[in-house]
């Protein structure tokens, strides 16, 4: 065999801008139109909303306001208990992301960074403030330092959440009578921290309920299984404010009398409730996923039914269902907005309080509320974004 | 015999009762049962207790008495005599109004912003995908807040609204609209609109049936077009005076009379709901096409489908069975969620139930009814669209 041909094969020219806008904007005569009328919508909307932004819009009643979206009405000399709790929340942070590494790390860094611009801000500011912003990332790096040592297992870190979830509680409500810790009145939580709290506490709660529910309904007793099937399809069948309203309107008329719950919390049993169906359903999807050798490799080797459940289905169907619960977590934490109709004060209610503040800020609607859907699409395009980073990482949808 | 009852004697003594799976499981039921009843009639008990305490009555009689609070909108005529069950009826209406327009909407929208965000023009696609990721990511009740309070309460006073082209008339009022009413000749023209569409209907299936069978184009999607319209407009004429006149709003001096209102609060209802829907809508309708095979898109290129005939005979009815269980899903939570046009005011079902809470005094029995037909909703739509969804699965040989 001989090679006749001596003309070298050239590898085809990588597309250059202009190819790459011929075969993206202008391949045919309808895409050309078609890209023209785009840019031009897109060119106006711009400029529309670039000059509305900077130029048309008054800020005044978000900038004077701050606090007041951020805690709500929380006694500003107890404000160091929240600001403990983000200590403990960046420090954890770090030690997770020495410890599990992967998207944690992102999370970590990102959470510091945002701390990092706010400590950093050109805003008037209270030094400690300030200061206790910057501590923050710092704090993140120390935990990631203390991950090195031998506390840095998997088990501390988790029990450290766990533990960072009853000290928040703790911490917000203060203990009656006590000096130092007096007790806050949850009337007085509001603003993204009223949010996260209900959206947290949702989430928190939910998961043991929504697991026994999830067994239930997979179990092979009838009554049992019927009354979780009952339950979750009930919840999921009706709007989450027919059930918030029944949690603070008609539960208290459920209770025996002389025994009142409080309307934060009658509020966060209403989420968890409503989030417990759910987070039933995404468990389930999990524990269908395990295939049937599992359980059945595991009754050869003497497992009884509790042990097959807790040491073989339940790790791996829980790890499977991580991702979903992240995307739960979020439509609970847009969720929360819906405490406004039994009167929360979370962030919208908020909003709404503030343009009542000030006789010449009524009008200016289209501020306030844009900035809490600001704040709510960072937080959820972030979250978002690393749950799909999440899901990569731990393989789903890939066996 | 003896063999028989001495392996009977073995098996029992060699599982003893607690061991036993039978005996356990039979526990576990009445243990559970026994629990939740138990704390069902704890509650029952105590709401009895209550109502009782403080002379609260749990019947349902209320429903025939007047119900005495207005209404801003309905679709069955509607005032304060009317009775509370008239005014439950009239909420019901108004979430169905809501939720329909809202689907149908939603639907279009979201079908769009898919084909838009798979588009090869590249603007054209990074144009949806920016909506999609902006608008699923902000709470449905803050964009219904900016839609109502932001937009339609920003909008100009009803003395100076804004007229577009024609009678049609926006403020913050609302939009008005002219409006058709039905003259006297209507019912006979009806007659030939009906008559048009089963004839359609039926040239079309025949016609179908017929290309199908020899191979001949013969058009009948056309054909059926052109009994549907030309029927009605022959009609029109034939039956002497204009079957519909149109109502044209008119300026009073506070407000316009005549034509057709959209109260603002259902038009911030309604574009909450589409544009929060459409991008859910419009992820489901991508993920379906994308399941569909590149190489029936080649194929079906290959054979000289034009683009747009690909879309319609070879990727939608495919995409199909991988869209329609997440698009119930998207339906019924679209219902579910035109519970919040309770907080910009519109009279959907929970906000009747709300107020007839507040005047009639009797939370538990109205909020039973509230759940009962939100859940009476879900539950029937998830059946209706389950059986459409095995007809259209596909069936494998």
């Amino acid at each position: 065999m001989s090679v006749t041909s001596t003309t070298v094969m050239r590898p085809p020219t990588p597309p250059g801008p202009v190819r790459w806008l011929k075969k993206n904007l202008f391949s045919t005569w309808y895409n050309t139109l078609l890209t023209v009328l785009a840019a031009v919508f897109v060119f106006f909307t711009l400029k529309g909303v670039v000059t509305w932004v900077f130029f048309t819009a008054n800020w005044a009643p978000v900038t004077n306001s701050i606090k007041l979206f951020a805690v709500g009405q929380f006694p500003p000399d107890q404000l160091w208990r929240v600001g403990t709790i983000l200590f403990l929340v960046s420090f954890l942070f770090g030690l997770s992301w020495c410890v599990w590494g992967g998207t944690v790390r992102t999370f970590a860094l990102t959470l510091a960074l945002v701390f990092g611009v706010l400590a950093l801000l050109p805003i008037s500011m209270e030094l400690t403030l300030r200061l206790g912003f910057l501590a923050n990332p710092v704090l993140t790096f120390i935990g990631y330092q203390v991950g090195r040592t031998p506390i840095g297992k998997s088990l501390w870190v988790v029990l450290g959440w766990l533990l960072s979830f009853v000290l928040t509680v703790f911490l917000l409500t203060g203990i009656e009578g006590v000096n130092w810790l007096p007790r806050v009145d949850t009337g007085l939580w509001g603003g993204l921290l009223l949010t996260f709290l209900l959206a947290l506490v949702g989430i928190v709660a939910s998961f043991p309920i929504g697991v026994l529910l999830a067994l239930g309904r997979q179990s092979s007793l009838p009554v049992l299984k019927a009354f979780c099937v009952l339950f979750i399809e009930v919840v999921r069948g009706v709007p989450l404010v027919t059930i918030l309203f029944m949690a603070s309107i008609i539960l208290p008329l459920f209770l025996p009398e002389g025994v009142r719950i409080d309307r934060v919390l009658r509020a966060m049993m209403g989420m968890t409730l409503f989030a417990a169906a759910y987070m039933a359903e995404n468990v389930r999807g999990g524990l269908q996923a395990i295939p049937r050798g599992q359980v059945e490799a595991a009754k050869a080797v003497g497992l009884n039914n509790l042990q097959i459940m807790g040491l073989i289905v339940l790790p791996q169907a829980l790890r499977l269902v991580i991702p979903a619960i992240v995307g739960q977590f979020i439509a609970l934490f847009m969720d929360t907005t819906l405490a406004i109709i039994v009167g929360l004060l979370e962030l919208l209610a908020v909003g709404r309080a503030v343009l009542e503040i000030n006789v010449e800020w009524k009008l200016l609607n289209m501020e306030v509320y844009l900035f809490i859907a600001a704040i709510f699409w960072v937080f959820n395009y972030a979250m978002s974004y690393a749950s799909r980073r999440l899901e990569v990482a731990l393989g789903v949808g890939e066996r | 015999m003896s063999q028989d009852s001495h392996i009977q004697v073995i098996k029992k003594s060699s599982i003893p009762l607690w061991r036993d799976e039978r005996v356990i499981k039979g526990i576990a039921q009445v243990v559970s049962a026994a629990f939740v009843i138990g704390f069902l009639i704890f509650f029952v008990s105590n709401v009895l207790q209550a109502a009782h305490n403080r002379g609260l009555s749990l019947g349902y009689d209320f429903t025939d008495e007047s119900a005495g609070f207005p209404l801003a909108e309905s679709v069955i005529p509607y005032d304060p005599s009317k009775s509370f069950g008239y005014a439950f009826l009239v909420g019901i209406l108004n979430t169905i109004k809501a939720a329909l327009v809202g689907i149908v909407a939603a639907t279009v929208l979201g079908t769009v912003a898919a084909l838009a965000r798979l588009s090869s023009n590249w603007l054209v696609g990074k144009i949806a995908s920016v909506y999609i990721e902006i608008v699923r990511n902000i709470p449905l009740l803050v964009q219904l807040f900016i839609w109502y309070f932001a937009v339609f309460q920003g909008l100009p006073l009803v003395q100076e609204s804004i007229q577009w082209p024609g009678p049609i008339y926006l403020s913050q009022r609302g939009l008005y609209l002219p409006a058709p009413v039905p003259t006297s000749t209507f019912g006979t023209w009806i007659v030939f609109v009906v008559v048009g569409i089963v004839i359609a209907g039926v040239l079309h299936t025949m016609l179908g049936r017929y290309q199908l069978k020899t191979g001949r184009t013969i058009y009948p999607v056309l054909t059926a077009a052109i009994v549907l319209l030309g029927l009605p407009s022959v009609g029109w004429f034939l039956v002497g005076e204009s079957p519909l006149v149109t109502d044209v709003p008119v300026m009073g001096k506070f407000n316009f009379t005549g034509g057709m209102q959209l109260t603002v609060e259902y038009a911030a209802v309604l574009a909450g709901l589409v544009v929060y829907t459409g991008a859910f809508i419009a992820e489901v309708v991508r993920a379906g096409i994308l399941a569909v095979d590149r190489g029936q898109f080649e194929a079906a290129r290959a054979v000289g489908l034009s683009n747009m005939q690909v879309l319609r005979l070879v990727v939608f009815p495919q995409a199909m069975r991988v869209i329609t269980p997440p698009l119930i899903s998207q339906y019924l939570n679209l219902t579910k969620n035109s519970s919040l046009a309770v907080a910009v005011g519109y009279p959907d079902l929970f906000y009747v139930g709300r107020t007839m809470i507040n005047q009639a005094g009797r939370a538990v029995p109205v909020f039973l009814m509230v759940m009962a037909v939100y859940l009476f909703t879900s539950l029937t739509t998830s059946v209706l669209m389950n059986i459409y969804n095995r007809r259209i699965q596909l069936v494998e040989r």
